[in-house]
């Protein structure tokens, strides 16, 4: 079965770890990620202002690209993307003047009124594919894995967008189930990364990791399972910081949850692409036995 | 912090501004601080973000704009889900920003990052850093 | 000022009865002035015609240098138009206005240090972020660039995609007069046909084996012998010279392969 696929920028160059073991673990489970033809990046940073429409035209117009295709759902695995795609779309369905102001704007392009789904990969495991069916797939358990489910801001906020219940979420837990691994639930499970804000403090936002990372770490967790790129990149950079400025600070490997996947799956490593993780997540796997 | 507060500062622009492009009604917090609470950036604000509703409703631009808090905020949306009258404060702090980007004033001028700053980040960080720090 | 209006008689145009001439003369408004030029007259002669002198803003007359972008709307059509002014011919009531240079950041690079990572496009042009796909680029290009879609490559990194989709580009600017983002998509187009063409496409083979044989002298022989010959000798070589059949198939060689 095809899926119509919006990667996002990052997932073709720093990210590739994110996007080449989602492909790979499909393909094993029948699905295939068809990638939607020009596109473009979706903005990132969704507008807050009520009268801006002209950061509704990136999102909308990738929603144009799977309309024209044909298709009616489309799968992102970045959750930036995902928020970013599903508040224009939502934008485009229930708000008739925006609506009409932006097709009008885009008049190279065919009227769009909302009429095609965004869903996170997440959400496509556990609702077409089941965590069941996901769990008998699995030829490498995780076994003794414990695994900090980490959401950060965008897939669970805003409520209207969320892929999840925003303050008792469970799919990270039953994904990592189903994989085999031992769920770490923590507080900062929701805590923002630093976002945006790493552009103006670069080595600021370790403030804010450390939280996450000391959150995590008191309830057992031995790594943090990630959704997006710009958590794993500002998380990365924090971790470094952190352990540069101060010895007893312990920081933890991060995976992508489609690596994850991938390697629970069976699959052979190098569809990870470990060497692009921030921290050694092969030394961590190494020593549970799940990587030679 | 003294102030001075005036009924002419609250018919301000700059107050019916930030109502219009935020779409929220200033008057509805009540000032608990459920949003400092829960705001990951608070501890890195010099005004924190519940007294940045206080003051853009009383009108105190010059205070807002000689703080930091505004282009701090991550935009995570901590204190819009856990805001206990509705309000969201995000849109608040995004309508300050846009207040001064529109004038043609960038937060982080694209030529003033490194070099290797440019390369180190990933696009995702960059594009959102422009979203919310130029005009 | 990109162009100098040249107060000659002719620059009264606008006046001048059309017995003069049995060419029929239409209204365009240059810059909102109104001037009657010749029907079928390209922009730019239709300009020069009406008294103007090109200092700025005119280079090959054939459509490839992009020296002279220009903007035009018709009436009753809310759109803005674009066009080479040397290639688009005048319509009644045009207004014209000519956009051949637009002040943008060029990046100033070593080419010899790049590499082809894409981070040496965000390296030197950071802004290419603030791009927000509202299209104004590729309506405005003259030359039907898909500008946006070429920079959503470059976005991505993938130099070679931006490369491939800008290739028509002529580096007029109309792009980047348009842009909202106040990206030189035009001069990241061309480092990135240069990383393209100098760290990315592969190398033809052949061709490197043929300027070695070259190199080696492979022709040294003939072109002296060619070097020598008389006028009568050359010309009858020439009408002796075997020619490729039109319907010759990809295998044809000709009778002397020396030189092959």
């Amino acid at each position: 079965m095809s899926l119509a696929y919006y990667p996002g920028c990052t997932l073709k160059t720093k990210a590739r770890n994110l996007e080449e073991p989602a492909v790979a673990s499909l393909e094993a489970l029948g699905y295939e990620l068809e990638e939607i033809t020009r596109w473009n990046c979706c903005g990132a940073a969704y507008s807050l202002a009520d009268d801006d429409l002209i950061h509704q035209v990136a999102p909308v117009r990738n929603l144009v690209r799977v309309k024209e295709s044909g298709m009616s759902q489309m799968v992102t695995l970045c959750a930036v993307c995902l928020n970013t795609l599903k508040r224009a779309n939502l934008v485009m369905k229930a708000d008739e003047e925006k609506r009409n102001t932006i097709n009008s704007f885009m008049d190279e392009e065919p009227d769009y009124d909302g009429e095609v789904s965004v869903v996170h990969l997440l959400e496509v495991l556990r609702d077409e594919i089941g965590w069941e069916t996901l769990s008998e797939k699995v030829r490498r358990p995780l076994h003794d894995l414990r695994i900090a489910a980490y959401y950060g801001c965008t897939l669970l906020r805003p409520k209207d967008v969320a892929i999840d219940d925003e303050a008792n979420p469970t799919i990270l837990r039953d994904f990592l189930t189903a994989l085999g691994a031992t769920p770490v639930e923590f507080p900062e499970f929701a805590r923002c990364c630093g976002s945006y804000q790493v552009m103006s403090d670069p080595d600021g936002i370790s403030e804010y990791a450390r939280v996450i990372f000391d959150s995590a770490l008191s309830h057992g967790a031995e790594a943090l399972v990630l959704t997006c790129p710009l958590c794993d990149y500002d998380l990365g950079r924090g971790q470094q910081v952190l352990m540069k400025k101060d010895n007893s600070f312990r920081g933890m490997p991060m995976f992508y949850f489609t690596q994850l996947l991938a390697l629970a799956l069976g699959l052979g490593s190098e569809v990870c692409h470990f060497e692009l993780n921030h921290g050694d997540p092969e030394s961590l796997l190494r020593a549970k036995k799940l990587l030679s | 912090m003294a102030v001075t507060v005036s009924p002419k500062r609250t018919r301000r622009r700059f107050v019916s501004k930030v109502r219009e492009l935020s779409g929220q009604n200033l008057q509805l917090c009540y000032q608990c601080g459920m949003c400092a609470g829960n705001c990951p950036s608070a501890g890195r604000m010099d005004i924190s973000p519940r007294q940045i509703i206080e003051l853009a409703r009383l009108g105190l631009d010059e205070e807002i704009a000689e703080s930091k808090t505004v282009w701090t905020c991550a935009s995570c949306l901590a204190c819009t889900v856990n805001c206990p009258r509705g309000f969201d404060l995000s849109k608040v702090m995004e309508a300050i920003r846009l207040l001064t980007l529109r004038t043609n004033r960038d937060h982080v001028r694209p030529e003033d990052i490194s070099q290797q700053e440019r390369c180190d980040l990933p696009q995702i960080a960059m594009v959102s850093g422009f979203r919310k720090f130029t005009g | 000022m990109i162009v100098e209006e040249k107060k000659s008689d002719r620059a009264q145009a606008a006046g001048k009865e059309p017995e003069q001439s049995a060419v029929k003369l239409i209204p365009v408004y240059v810059m909102g002035k109104r001037y009657e030029v010749p029907e079928g007259f390209t922009i730019m002669k239709a300009m020069e015609y009406a008294g103007y002198r090109f200092i700025r803003g005119c280079g090959c007359r054939g459509g490839t240098c992009g020296a002279c972008g220009t903007v035009y709307r018709k009436p009753g059509d809310y759109k803005i138009q674009v066009a080479l002014a040397c290639q688009k011919t005048v319509e009644p009531d045009m207004y014209i206005t000519q956009m051949p240079f637009f002040p943008v950041n060029r990046a100033s690079y070593e080419f010899s240090d790049l590499t082809s990572a894409p981070e040496e496009v965000f390296k030197l042009y950071p802004e290419l972020f603030r791009c927000v796909a509202c299209n104004a680029c590729s309506k405005a290009c003259p030359q039907g660039v898909e500008v946006m879609d070429a920079i959503a490559a470059l976005k991505r990194g993938d130099i070679s995609e931006a490369a491939r989709l800008s290739f028509e580009c002529i580096q007029c600017g109309l792009c980047t007069s348009r842009c909202f983002g106040e990206l030189a998509q035009y001069h990241m187009f061309q480092l990135a046909r240069r990383i393209y063409g100098a760290r990315i496409l592969v190398r033809a083979e052949h061709l490197a084996d043929m300027v070695k044989a070259v190199d080696q002298g492979k022709y040294d022989g003939i072109l002296n012998e060619l070097k020598n010959m008389k006028e009568d000798e050359l010309k009858e070589l020439y009408k002796q010279r075997e020619v490729e059949p039109v319907s010759a198939g990809e295998n044809w060689q000709p009778e002397d392969t020396r030189y092959l």
